[in-house]
This record gives C-alpha cells, structure tokens and sequence, in this order.
C-alpha cells in the first residue's frame, strides 16, 4: 500500500478544492498579470485530474515566488533562481507527484538561467511556468533580462545596452520538448496551454507575459495578442524544430515592435523524460524511492555485505 | 627505527600508476599481518609532474604517515613537461629521484630507474647517499619489463626489487595481482615481479642495509579503507539513496564511490551543472522523502551556502559533505589544509543554524557519516561533515568488525497519514507543520503526496502553517524553536562522546586539534611521553555545536596547551575562545599551511619548543607558533 495515498488516486476532483476565493489575499498589485496564472492554474489542475495533495508547486523569490502562497497544494518556496533543481529533484524521489515550478523572468532567465537550460536539457517531467513581466518588480522596477535594448532604470539609467533574451527560442535550443507562451490578458488560452503543459510527458516551459502595471508601464498589457497556431497568417509545424524555432524567432523580435504573438511552439510527444531515460540505464528505481522508507519488508542494504570485501 | 617499520616511498609521474601499484602494495603489506597508513602527494594535471605515495608499516598500530622515509623506488616520469633547467618547472624528469632525497632517512635505501633516470644529473648525488648512508641500487626497470614486451608494466619491476631488497614473500602481492588484474596483462606482470625478485636476489647483496619488512599478525581481518570510502560507507548503511554533485577535489572521491554505488541499490546519484543545483537538488530530494546528500570542496561549497540556509530555515534534513583543500580561492587543489573552518561554521545569511562534525579518522569517519545522517533526519537540520584531501584520501587498515552494523532508513519524525489526521490543521485544510511549543524544537513533518499533509516550506519566516509571515511575536516563538534544537543535539551528542582523548589522564600539558590531524597528535603524544614529557591529547570532532564542557575540562586539568591545526590563522583554537569565553593565556597554536600534512616529528618538536622551552624563535620545519595571550 502506497504511503502517498493523494497520489494518482481514481477519485472525480471537485473544483472546489482550488477555492475561487483565496486567503489570505494575494499581495500583488491590482491588475497584475500574476492573478492569471493563478487563475489558469486553478482550472487547469482539476481539468487534468490533479488533486492538490498530490502536486508540489516550487516557486523562486518576487512576486511570481508568492503564487503557492495562494494556491493549496503541496508547496516549496524556495530560494531567487533555484525553484528548478528543487523541484528536479522532488520529481525524481517520488515521480507520482504532479511538479511544477514557476518564477519570474529574472528569476529563472537570469539568476537561475543555468538551471533553466539545463533543465530543459535534461527534459525532467515538469512544468515550468515563467512570468515575464521583463521588469524587476518586488525590487521595484531595475531592467530585467528580457527588457526591452534600451530599457531605462534607475540601474540603467542611461538605457539598457544589452539585448533582451530569447526565452522560447533559448528553451528549444536546450531541448525543452514542450514550448508555448501565452498571456495573462489571455485567460482561455492560458489555461488550455497549462494543461497541455501539465500532461505533457517532458520539460514543458511556458513563457507566461504578466503586464506589471506598477513598474512597467511602458509595456502595454500585452494586447490585442495573436494566436500563432490560430491565425492565418502564420503557418508552421510546431513538431518540426527548425519551422518551431523560425516562428519563435519572429514572435521574439515582433514582442518589441508592437505585435504579442502566442500559442505552442514546440511539442516533441516522442522524446523520452528523463526518468525514462534513466530508468532505462537502471539509474533509477522502477518504484519511487520515497515509497521505500515506508516499506517494512524492504531489506536495506548494508555496505558490509556488498562493497567490503573488494578492501580486504 | 628501521627495524621497526618500513616507510615505501614510491615516485613518479601523474598518469604512471602510481597510485594503483601503491594501493596493492599496500594491500599486500596489510594482509601479512602488518598495519599501514599511506600518505599522497599529487599535483594539479592530469600527467606529469612529481607525485608520490609512501605507504608506513609496522607490527603496531600506525596513525600518521611518520616521519620521514627509508624505502625509495624511482621510477621514471612518462610525462615530464620542460626538461630544461631554466624552465619555470625546473627539469621534471629527474625529480622523481630528486625531490624525494630531503626526507629520505640516513641508512635508507633508494632502487631508480636507470633506464629513465640518470642520478648523475643531481648535483652531489653521491657525496649525499654516502653522507647519509643511503644504499643506492639503479635498476633497469624500464629495460627489464620492456623485455617482457611491456615497458608500462616497470612498477611492477619495481615491487619485485622491492620484495627482494626488504625480504618479503612474493606470495601476497602475486595474490593481489590476481585479485586485481585482468587475464591479459596477469600474466606478463606477474612474469615481470618474478624476474625482477630474483634478479636482484642475485646480482646484490640485499643484506647490505637495515630496511627490512617488519612482521606482524591481525588478531581480526583487516580492510584497507579510505575516509572517502569510509564516508560513502556510512552513508549507504544509514539509508542515504541520493546523491546530487559537480567534480571537484578532493569531494569527488565520496561522489565517485557513491555515483557507482548508488545504481546497484536502487538509488539516484545526479551530476549537475553547478553547486548550487547540487545542494538544491538533495534539499528537494530530501523535501520529498528520501535520505540525501551533497557536497564539494571550498570553492564548490561557498555556492551552496545559500542552499544550505534554505535547508535549516525550512527544517529540511540534508547531510552535505566538506572536504577541505588548500585556499583562499582555488588556492592548492589537491594539497590538504583545514583553514575552510569557520567558512564551514559562519556561511549563509542570518543566524542560521547547521551542525558540523569533523571526523580524524577513517573510523571515525564512518560512524560520524552516519551520525550525520541520524542528526539531520532527527532533528530535520543541515549536518555538514568536514573533512579534508588527507583523511578523504589516505589509506589505513581498520577491522571489518566495525562496519558490521544495522542499517537505519529511519526518517524520523515524518508522520504516516494516520498519524497527520490527529494534527493540528487550519480550516483551509493546511497541516501545522512549523508547530511553536514542541519537544526538543522538533516539529513533525509531512510528504508531498500524503494525505491531509499540505503545508508551504518557505525560505521566507514562516507561521505554523508555513505561510510567509512577519509577525513579532512568531518570529521569535520560530527563531527561538528552531534554536533550540542545537541545544538538544548538544544534549543529545554528550551521551557519547566522539571527541578522542589520548595519553595520561593526569598529565601536565595538552595537545588539541581537531579532523583529520589527530592520528598524527597522538602519536607525537606518545613519543613525548616516551621522552620523559607528561602530555596528553584531545581530538575533537563536534565543530558545532561545540563541546564546551568537555573541551573546558580538558583544559582546566592542564598547566598549557598546544593548539596544533592545518591553517594560517588559528582558526581552531579561535573557535575554542569563542565558545569557552577564556583560556586565551593558556592556547598557544602551532601551525602548517605549507600543503603537507604534519609529520609526528614536527609536533614533537614543536611542543618541546613553545611549551617547554617558552617560545620558538627559530621554527622547525615549515611550522608556525603563535604564542598564547599575554606571552
């Protein structure tokens, strides 16, 4: 019998157990584009069967690091940059639970920008959702990685001189098998894209642009916002990585001239996570590992047994 | 006392194998019956450059690498880089007979390489061996294995002229050969240690020196362990099955033998891309229910400080390993020192709390790794096992009995389901994981995926709930909760002391260090006392928190002490003053930082110097004194 009973249980999930109404009440600004996230979050979980017992949501350090502060999962709020090598780790100790990691774009595009690629590269079952506001919020407002060239600050006051980072394209490159960017002022999409994300079998990152009306006003809320996979004026095949990177390439240079365009951009179903990877190598335990300490027929190991005599 | 004990000293280049031949050599000399300790010494390349291994033995129990040497074999370095003089290296190929001629003993003896090595290049070579007595055999090792159509096969030629020169049976190193080496070069080397053997039985007169194989016989069987084996060990019996890591000397030892280790018990070892991810990945790990660990050397262990304040603000049990090397920066990376103390003690933000242990030996060294794991998973805090490149890698023989133990996967304080339905919950359903008025400090925790177990772990200062909370009155009820825990693992650690006391109990004076120096200490002490001085030792172990009662006795019961540590600024015995709050007039520090290791004659020398002769002028060796306050 499992001692993580929440986990992968055959029960209908009732909406409620993500309450509409949250205490206490979240500390971002009116009309933050973090409220979306939450928003989408809470009707993605229960659409994909999720109950929040069994996820573990890992957020970094700002305003996006306060959304398990208001969502009733399991939670770890971990430290600026490092939500991803947590949550790789949680994953693989007990691969039932549903992992999610979420910061912003300083957070996980600058600080944590190692753990980002390699993260995707190692393609871990997760979500990884990124609230780009391209704006240091909670610190009020110094340019962030994916400002804007010539974004001024009061620590750039003269403009930023350096290009901002490609996000989507950044993630295909690594080798995120699941890429997508929406909108907060995109609710439906949003939430579609967050499903999608969570039952995606791999590193699924969504780049979610959250208007920051406090310190970034300049950026307009991200509107009107064009789905790529919709229109008709875009046509690529987000299964073929270099028509996916070509259609990332043209949403990131077209975010600063005015036009917001969303949607998937890459999904790659075949390649394997990398608990599949390892369980193939016997890296990794068939079982998750965190069963094993409730195990009472378990026969632990002793090194005097298997590793001594190799000494003698 | 060379008829006493052998001190091997093999040389050569990096990449010649000179650390496998010297660990079955080793090997061999333990299983005669005798004990032995081997010490390193290797350079920062991957090949080249002077290295060598010296491996001590004798019928009594050996705890430090001695002093000095009386055995030699030279062999040829494949690898030397700027064979000119004038080059910044100076000429490497002779140095592996050169640079080892200092420390060699008067009456010791030297077998090189003529093949490789022209002694005639040293300047006074043969002034030097007849001053000292040295007897100087140049073999064609080179020659002797190419014949057998394996030039690399030469240090194997070079143990069989050692057995023949020291008198010991070829029988046990033809034993571990077998045990060691694949069918295809078996045979050829074992061919090799034979012609040689005998070659030199016959052509020299090897009872022309004193340098003979003591004898010797275990009453127990004996294995040949380092303290990076012993820690990995450790670690395996009390349940740890994850292991999170980045290459770095000397920590990559534990990473390695666990890395290889792990997959044959079900287990997850993770290399990852910085320290950082490293100390986060066993936090997460741990977060979600399973016994895990990290580590790294200075550099890599100053990127997991903030890591580790996450664990002790979010009572998240990790064991994260230290294993010290020369700084400041990437100071010396493969020379040990213990100066990463108080870096160890002092880093991450705020009045964060871990515990550090720091074993001296390889004995120790496993019972304190799992000890570590016992206090972290008890007491759901950060434990820190410090070490160093000496005690991770040097060899000594312990008895198989002390690792004949029981396995502890116990989590402690983790509640099953059944158990988290009788707890305290708010009405949203979140479970009181951060509990104010509890035993010992210590608040049960829940697992991601139990039922009725939802809570927030946050870096952030936390209510009882976990949510982010700034309130007076919690803050302190927090702070002080989790402060008390380091009481109760005081309380907790005194029931049975890991500290090590050595010596007469009523002596007059005291040596104290702490790590991997204390085998070292202990032996001084002894040949102090032989030497008419009334001295006795104290070795401690618990860094933090700090035995300060035993530690004060020790100190009270004696007129003076010697703080001997591997560091250039006192930072044992400061760590003493701090927690004792006195005794400034009574420590005085005897220091090394030179890259080696003390030598027992160095302490010794030390301590007649500062303590009985009141202050050392002129230091021996390339020692330090520091006199006590007011001196």
């Amino acid at each position: 019998m499992s001692a993580f009973s929440a986990i992968n249980e055959e029960r209908e999930i009732d909406r409620d157990e993500y309450p509409p109404g949250v205490e206490p009440q979240p500390t971002w600004c009116p009309g933050c584009g973090d409220f979306s996230v939450l928003k989408a979050l809470k009707q993605a979980l229960p659409e994909v069967g999720r109950t929040p017992e069994e996820t573990l949501l890992c957020t970094g350090i700002g305003c996006s690091g306060k959304l398990n502060s208001y969502l009733d999962t399991y939670g770890f709020h971990t430290l600026h940059g490092r939500s991803l090598p947590v949550a790789r780790a949680a994953k693989l100790a007990n691969p039932g639970l549903e992992v999610i990691a979420a910061g912003g774009d300083g957070d996980g595009y600058g600080i944590g920008a190692g753990h980002f690629i390699h993260s995707a590269r190692e393609n871990h079952d997760m979500t990884y959702i990124v609230f780009n506001n391209e704006i240091f919020g909670l610190t009020k407002g110094q340019t962030s990685p994916t400002s804007p060239k010539g974004h001024k600050s009061k620590t750039q006051p003269s403009g930023s001189a350096k290009q901002p980072l490609k996000p989507l394209s950044l993630a295909l490159k690594a080798g995120a098998s699941y890429v997508a960017r929406t909108a907060a002022v995109n609710p439906n999409q949003a939430k579609e894209i967050l499903i999608e994300a969570i039952e995606h079998d791999g590193f699924a990152h969504v780049d979610f642009l959250t208007q920051c009306p406090t310190w970034n006003k300049d950026a307009r809320q991200y509107v009107p916002y064009i789905d790529v996979n919709d229109s008709d004026e875009y046509d690529f095949d987000k299964t073929d990585s270099v028509e996916a990177a070509q259609m990332m390439h043209e949403t990131e240079e077209a975010l600063h001239e005015g036009k917001v365009l969303t949607g998937r951009y890459y999904v790659d179903e075949d390649r394997p996570s990398y608990g599949q990877e390892k369980r193939a190598l016997g890296e990794m335990p068939e079982e998750p590992l965190a069963e094993r300490y409730w195990d009472d027929d378990y026969e632990w190991e002793r090194s005097h047994d298997l590793f001594l005599d190799k000494h003698a | 006392m060379t008829d006493e004990e052998l001190i091997w000293r093999i040389s050569g280049g990096s990449g010649d194998g000179i650390a496998s031949t010297s660990q079955n050599f080793a090997k061999a000399l333990m299983r005669s019956g005798l004990d032995v300790f081997t010490h390193r010494h290797y350079p920062s390349r991957i090949r080249g450059g002077h290295t060598y291994t010296e491996i001590r033995a004798a019928s009594e129990p050996v705890k430090s690498r001695g002093d000095g040497y009386n055995f030699l074999l030279a062999l040829g370095d494949s690898f030397a880089r700027n064979p000119q003089e004038e080059a910044l290296y100076g000429n490497e190929e002779i140095k592996p007979l050169s640079e080892n001629l200092d420390e060699l003993r008067e009456g010791g003896v030297i077998v090189y390489d003529e093949g490789l090595l022209d002694a005639s290049e040293i300047p006074d070579f043969d002034e030097r061996a007849e001053e000292n007595g040295w007897h100087v055999y140049p073999l064609d090792l080179r020659g002797l294995a190419r014949e057998q159509g394996r030039e690399v096969m030469r240090n194997t030629a070079g143990v069989g002229a050692t057995c023949a020169l020291i008198g010991m049976e070829l029988s046990y190193v033809e034993d571990l050969m077998r045990d060691a080496m694949p069918e295809k070069i078996l045979e050829p080397n074992l061919e090799i240690l034979n012609i040689a053997y005998e070659q030199v039985l016959d052509e020299h007169d090897v009872d022309a020196h004193d340098v003979k194989i003591p004898t010797g016989e275990h009453e127990e069987e004996q294995l040949l362990m380092s303290g990076s084996d012993a820690i990995a060990y450790g670690a395996i019996d009390e349940g740890c099955r994850f292991i999170s890591g980045y290459p770095m000397t000397p920590w990559t030892e534990v990473f390695t033998i666990m890395c290889q280790n792990l997959p044959k018990l079900g287990g997850i070892s993770e290399q990852v891309e910085d320290e950082i991810a490293a100390a986060a990945l066993a936090v997460g790990a741990s977060h979600a229910g399973v016994k895990a660990m990290s580590g790294s050397s200075g550099g890599g262990f100053a990127l997991m400080s903030e890591p580790l304040g996450l664990a002790e603000m979010t009572e998240t049990p990790v064991v994260l390993l230290e294993a010290m090397r020369a700084g400041p920066s990437t100071g010396m990376p493969t020379k040990p020192e213990q100066s990463d103390l108080e870096h160890v003690l002092y880093t991450s933000q705020g009045d964060s709390q871990r515990v550090v242990l720091a074993p001296g030996t390889v004995e120790e060294a496993y019972e304190q790794s799992r000890l570590a794991f016992r206090i972290a998973y008890e007491y759901q805090i950060p434990v820190v096992l410090l070490y160093d490149q000496k005690l991770g890698g040097e060899l000594m023989n312990v008895p198989r009995a002390a690792f004949d133990q029981d396995p502890n996967p116990d989590l402690y304080h983790t509640l099953t389901e059944e158990e988290l339905a009788d707890q305290p919950h708010s009405p949203d359903g979140k479970f009181h994981r951060f509990q104010h008025d509890v035993e010992n400090g210590v608040t049960p925790r829940s697992l991601p995926g139990q039922k009725g177990g939802r809570y927030l772990a946050s870096g952030n200062e936390h209510d009882p709930t976990g949510h982010i909370s700034e309130s007076p009155d919690n803050r302190v009820a927090q702070i002080d909760r989790r402060a008390q825990k380091l009481a109760a693992i005081r309380a907790d650690l005194d029931t049975e002391s890991t500290q090590s006391h050595h010596g007469p109990e009523d002596a007059d004076y005291g040596i104290m260090t702490f790590g991997s120096q204390q085998g070292t200490v202990e032996e001084a002490v002894d040949v102090l006392n032989d030497a008419g001085h009334s001295v006795k030792s104290l070795g401690v172990s618990d860094m933090l928190p700090f035995p300060s009662e035993e530690v004060e006795a020790f100190i009270e019961s004696v007129d003076e002490v010697l703080v001997v540590e591997m560091t250039a600024s006192g930072q044992f015995r400061g760590l003493v003053q701090k927690n004792l709050g006195r005794h400034g007039e009574k420590l005085s520090s005897l220091l090394k930082y030179n890259g080696n290791p003390f030598e027992p004659a160095e302490i010794v020398d030390g301590f007649e110097a500062v303590i009985i002769e009141d202050g050392m002028d002129d230091p021996a060796h390339q020692t330090t004194f520091v006199p006590a306050a007011g001196d």
